[in-house]
């Protein structure tokens, strides 16, 4: 780990320019600037259509933005394709959760070390030393993964079948066990009661406190929001309309009609 | 590698290979070139044998477009490709066949009107015929949907389409018992008469039992009425689609059922009648096969069906324009084909234009451009 | 009808005995000791060997119709395995197997029926140039990855000249090699050493692997500029593909240059070299490589990309490469089977290529199960043994007609498949060998990092 790692502005993990969006005619992102600095937790937050997910399946590689720049560690990902931004570094998960439903949540993790299993086809034909070798590697890495998150009870439960919050959390362990550096969170809290949430919002310190992480996240439950995240963008209508810290943000009266509607800050 | 301005170049063109596009492009359009120049040739070489063979796949190409219309319609609204949709074309042939051959319908004024002249009971009588046809096919198509695809639509694509599978070889095989329309080759009567044209030094009719004289093109009132028949039912469907009602329903339903739904409309019905207009069609388009082509059996309309579809994903599959240009489109090259090439070669043609469309630009040429990946 | 009581009543014996050794081959391969599969696996050859060959009566108790059954279900079976693996395990759903299929029948036919011709050139173009087409496209791939990004098309056109290229080339060392080989095979009178029955062998096992592996190569380049499209339009290309296949078939003395295919009357005088041996050998190495390579990382990336194509993206899969590669190795499945299957039956028509028969792998696929290999292996053998076998017997008796009643009742039967049990007979259910290997509870030896804070 670098010596001033948290506010180091020199060389933010993620930095986004100019980045925009069409759909045909319909214009999704604009202009949309972003800075994330390293080990930062990030929250990205607007009404519904504003823009907050096409941000981050353009991140992820996606979609292939119209115009601007999403600089990850110093390379400019743009054009790349999904899988080579993940093996870059970034992990995310999504909006409705997107699970292997009809693998076992062991398997689920297990793909995540695909790309580094160290064994290829050949040796998988073959069964040779190395593939056996390897391949126990990989799985215990897997197994001792879940156990971090006490999910390995259920490893051999099919993902399908799991209640809504476990499936979150094996999703969020799923996308860690591709050791990514920037971990794009898209709605975690999303059908949680208040006791998962407290849960969630501990997880995420944890997980960025153990794994060196920078998380972006998407949320609509403010509670997440201004309880962990230490620096917030908001959107709308695909414009960035505020940033800042919660305190700013809570009291900022755009930010606050934009979910409420014109005049409501004056209620507020 | 810090990066100052922001820049709004298209983000594609920063990668190496992606400016290798031309590799791909230039073999494509040297394939297009040499095909231009062979045709060319042929041209030059014989313009009365190209105008002719043009004529045959002009009207080839009509009748594909009668199916296509169904196909992509359907596609357009269910996302399904309805395999079975060839073989209700087939139907429709084989009930134009016994309407004729059994009941003499072709016919039927001349029983009850004796004194009216022979030229009009043909014409009532063919149009009875071809009337028929399209009711049994749309008959036969609403009850497939109701039957086999209906219970299917919330289930996987696959099994939707597997079931189309079945649903085709039922009615194939099943139309090739004896008991039904046996598994031969029946020869097709039709319900009128052909008379031919030809044109050298002006348009001449053909007297029965002769020959053309050299160096003449010739044309039968069955390519006419091929033509007037394609033309006429896409006038019908533009107008359907756009100022009936019905047309709107359809389209808001093609384009978003859920939401469809929400304002009112009964998609369920909508989907049964985009079916029926298709089969309609498809029905029309088996007799006038038939009478081009008067040969007809069980296995008739697999081919035709896919050379249909093949049309219908060539135009744009889901655009109703899309299907007829894309039909004549698949007219002409099977024409050429056999015309210059050899007939077996015909089908092997129809498929390679379809894997080249789809690597090309596979939302067709009406289709909208290559949607993103979402 | 009691004439054909007794039939029926062996038929019924004979497949079920038939299932019962899938199950128990398949369940001594996955037996722990190395022993027990030694002795299993020689055992499961030898009792059906014993079936063909022991006489009681004027036949053995598998008689040539049941053996003709039996080739005829290895073949189908290996040919839906490989449709197993393109749909089943990638999700990508393809009607092209049965041109793999015949590409690999009438490839390695050639080879062969050129060899016992004296004529060693089938052998040597096809053998040099599926060497060649796999450098060339090993070269292509290496060449670029230095130009990451470029279009699918530009990329197709690269190979596909490569290919064409490396075929040139084999076509001309083929010839010129074949010049300097005449003479090894002697003449009618005075055979060479290679004209011997073991020289056959060997040029047998080599036709078909060769023809495996010429299927791999078309469908790799068909495939990857077709993989890209969407479900749908894949599986109607993969449709048209086999139908432009098959038109060449029947072209193959007219517009392709091989005059003893015979193009649509049919090629005949194939040495008929495919013995149970052979059979069970292909089988089993199939079914080993494919479940090896189900159950290992690549298989579960395979299987990821079926179950949710988006997600398996954003865990790092390259998910073309993926679909080209199930694409590829399916296709080898078929062409190996192809080639098995053209030298048992001795003779080869277009028709038994026509793309109708075609959806035969994926009726069975559908039926056996998706998800399972197990499901596709049973379903195979009971799709011939008993559709093909009793059901057609039976039929036949009934009358002339009757057996094309056959082709009315699978697609009824498919269509209530369908919407009962939409998830095939045996579902995602493995059987012995197939299964996925047990994975043993992490004991806590190893280093462990805090756990997380509690909570479900």
């Amino acid at each position: 780990m670098s010596p001033t790692p948290m506010n180091d502005p020199e060389n933010p993990t993620l930095r986004i320019q100019g980045l925009t969006k069409f759909f045909g005619g319909l214009r999704a992102v604009s202009d949309f600037d972003l800075t994330v600095r390293r080990g930062e937790l990030a929250g990205l937050i607007g009404p519904n259509g504003a823009g907050k997910t096409t941000v981050f399946n353009m991140i992820n590689g996606l979609y292939y933005p119209t115009g601007g720049d999403i600089l990850f560690q110093g390379d400019n990902t743009v054009g790349m394709e999904p899988f080579e931004i993940t093996r870059l570094g970034i992990g995310r998960t999504f909006q409705n959760i997107r699970l292997f439903p009809n693998l076992t949540v062991l398997d689920n993790v297990r793909i995540a070390y695909h790309p580094h299993a160290g064994y290829g086809m050949m040796d998988a034909v073959l069964r040779n030393k190395k593939f056996d070798a390897k391949e126990r590697e990989l799985t215990e890495r897997a197994q001792d993964f879940l156990a971090i998150f006490k999910l390995e009870r259920i490893q051999h439960e099919l993902a399908k079948n799991l209640p809504y919050g476990q499936q979150r959390r094996v999703e969020i362990a799923r996308a860690l066990a591709s050791t990514p550096r920037l971990l794009l969170l898209d709605e975690p809290a999303a059908g949680m009661n208040p006791g998962e949430i407290v849960t969630l919002m501990e997880l995420i310190h944890f997980i960025r406190d153990q794994f060196d992480l920078t998380i972006l996240l998407i949320e609509h439950q403010m509670r997440v929001v201004m309880g962990i995240c230490e620096h917030i963008t908001v959107m709308d209508f695909g414009e960035v309309i505020a940033r800042g810290t919660p305190k700013e943000i809570q009291g900022n009266v755009r930010c606050i009609e934009a979910y409420l509607g014109k005049g409501a800050a004056g209620v507020a | 590698m810090p990066q100052t301005a922001a820049s709004a170049t298209p983000s594609l063109a920063r990668r190496p290979g992606a400016r290798m596009a031309w590799i791909g492009q230039g073999f494509l359009l040297l394939l297009a070139l040499v095909t231009f120049l062979i045709l060319a040739r042929d041209l030059i070489r014989d313009p009365r044998l190209f105008v002719q063979i043009v004529i045959s796949g002009l009207q080839l190409g009509f009748v594909y477009a009668l199916i296509a219309l169904g196909y992509t319609m359907v596609y357009g609204i269910v996302k399904l490709i309805n395999f079975a949709h060839g073989d209700v074309f087939m139907v429709g042939s084989f009930v134009s066949f016994y309407a004729v051959t059994r009941f003499q319908l072709h016919v039927w004024p001349a029983f009850v009107f004796p004194t009216l002249p022979r030229g009009v009971v043909v014409v009532i009588g063919s149009l009875t015929v071809m009337l028929l046809s399209m009711i049994t096919c749309v008959a036969l198509a609403v009850t497939i949907e109701r039957v086999a695809y209906k219970p299917l639509r919330d289930a996987p694509r696959i099994a939707a389409l597997i079931t189309a599978i079945g649903v085709s070889f039922f009615l194939e095989f099943f139309g090739a018992l004896n008991f039904v329309f046996s598994p031969r080759f029946i020869p097709y009567q039709r319900p009128f008469e052909v008379v031919t044209w030809y044109f050298k030094d002006g348009f001449h009719a053909l007297i029965e039992g002769t020959a053309p004289p050299e160096g003449s093109i010739t044309f039968s009132n069955i390519f006419v009425i091929i033509v007037a028949a394609s033309v006429l039912t896409q006038v019908v469907l533009q107008f359907l689609v756009r100022r009936t009602k019905m047309g709107k329903a359809m389209r808001a339903s093609s384009f978003d059922k859920p939401t469809a739904r929400l304002m009112g409309i009964n998609v369920d019905q909508v989907i049964s009648f985009t079916f029926a207009v298709g089969a309609a069609f498809a029905g029309l388009g088996g007799v006038l096969y038939a009478i081009a082509y008067p040969s007809i059996w069980s296995q008739l309309g697999i081919l035709p069906g896919l050379k249909a579809f093949v049309a219908a994903v060539l135009g744009g599959i889901g655009s109703i324009p899309g299907a007829f240009v894309g039909a004549l489109i698949m007219g002409q090259a099977e024409a050429l084909t056999m015309g210059y090439i050899s007939t077996p070669m015909r089908d092997a043609v129809a498929f390679t234009i379809l894997i080249i469309v789809l690597l090309v630009r596979p939302t067709g040429i009406f289709g909208e451009p290559e949607k993103e990946k979402a | 009808m009691d004439f054909n009581a007794g039939f029926l009543i062996i038929s019924v014996v004979k497949i079920t005995a038939v299932l019962a050794w899938i199950y128990g081959l398949l369940w001594v391969l996955g037996h722990a000791s190395r022993a027990v599969k030694a002795v299993g696996v020689v055992c499961a050859f030898a009792v059906i060997q014993l079936a063909l060959s022991v006489r009681i009566g004027d036949s053995a108790i598998f008689n040539d119709f049941d053996q003709g059954l039996l080739f005829q279900a290895c073949t189908m079976a290996m040919v839906s395995l490989g449709l197993n693996l393109i749909y089943g395990f990638n999700g990508q759903f393809s009607l092209g197997q049965w041109g793999f299929y015949g590409i690999g029948a009438y490839a390695a036919a050639d080879v062969t029926y050129r060899w016992t011709d004296g004529d060693a050139r089938g052998l040597l173009v096809l053998g040099i140039g599926v060497m060649l087409g796999g450098l060339t496209i090993w070269g292509v791939g290496q060449l670029l990855r230095r130009y990451a990004g470029m279009p699918v098309l530009s990329a197709f056109t690269l190979y596909l000249i490569g290919c064409v290229a490396a075929g040139a080339i084999a076509v001309w060392l083929g010839g010129a090699l074949n010049g300097l080989l005449a003479p090894l095979f002697g003449t009618k009178g005075a055979p060479g050493p290679l004209s011997s029955a073991a020289a056959l062998q060997v040029v047998f096992v080599l036709a078909v692997l060769i023809a495996g592996g010429f299927a791999a190569e078309v469908s790799f380049l068909f495939g990857l500029p077709v993989l890209t499209l969407g479900s749908d339009y894949f599986g109607i290309a993969t449709l048209g593909f086999t139908i432009v296949i098959n038109t060449l078939m029947v072209n193959s003395d007219t517009i392709l240059p091989f005059p003893e295919m015979k193009g649509g009357r049919g090629m005949i005088g194939i040495p008929k070299l495919t013995t149970w041996f052979w059979a069970f050998l292909f089988l089993v190495l199939v079914i080993i490589v494919m479940r090896n390579l189900i159950h290992s990382s690549t298989g579960r990336a395979i299987t990821s990309v079926r179950e949710d194509e988006t997600a398996a993206k954003a865990m790092g899969i390259d998910v073309a490469a993926n679909k080209l590669l199930a694409f590829v190795i399916g296709s080898f499945f078929a062409g190996i089977g192809g080639g098995v299957y053209a030298h048992f039956i001795g003779f080869l028509s277009p028709g038994t290529f026509d793309f109708l028969v075609g959806f035969n792998p994926l009726i069975i696929v559908v039926f056996g199960g998706p998800g399972s290999m197990s499901g596709t292996i049973a379903a195979s053998f009971g799709w011939i043994f008993f559709l093909e076998g009793l059901l057609r017997v039976i039929l036949g008796q009934m009358g002339t007609e009757a057996p094309t009643w056959r082709f009315v009742l699978y697609p009824i039967a498919l269509l209530l498949l369908i919407l009962v049990r939409p998830q095939g007979l045996l579902g995602r259910a493995e059987w012995g060998f197939l299964r996925a290997p047990e994975v043993q509870p992490r004991t806590h030896d190893g280093p462990r990092a805090t756990p997380v804070p509690a909570g479900k």
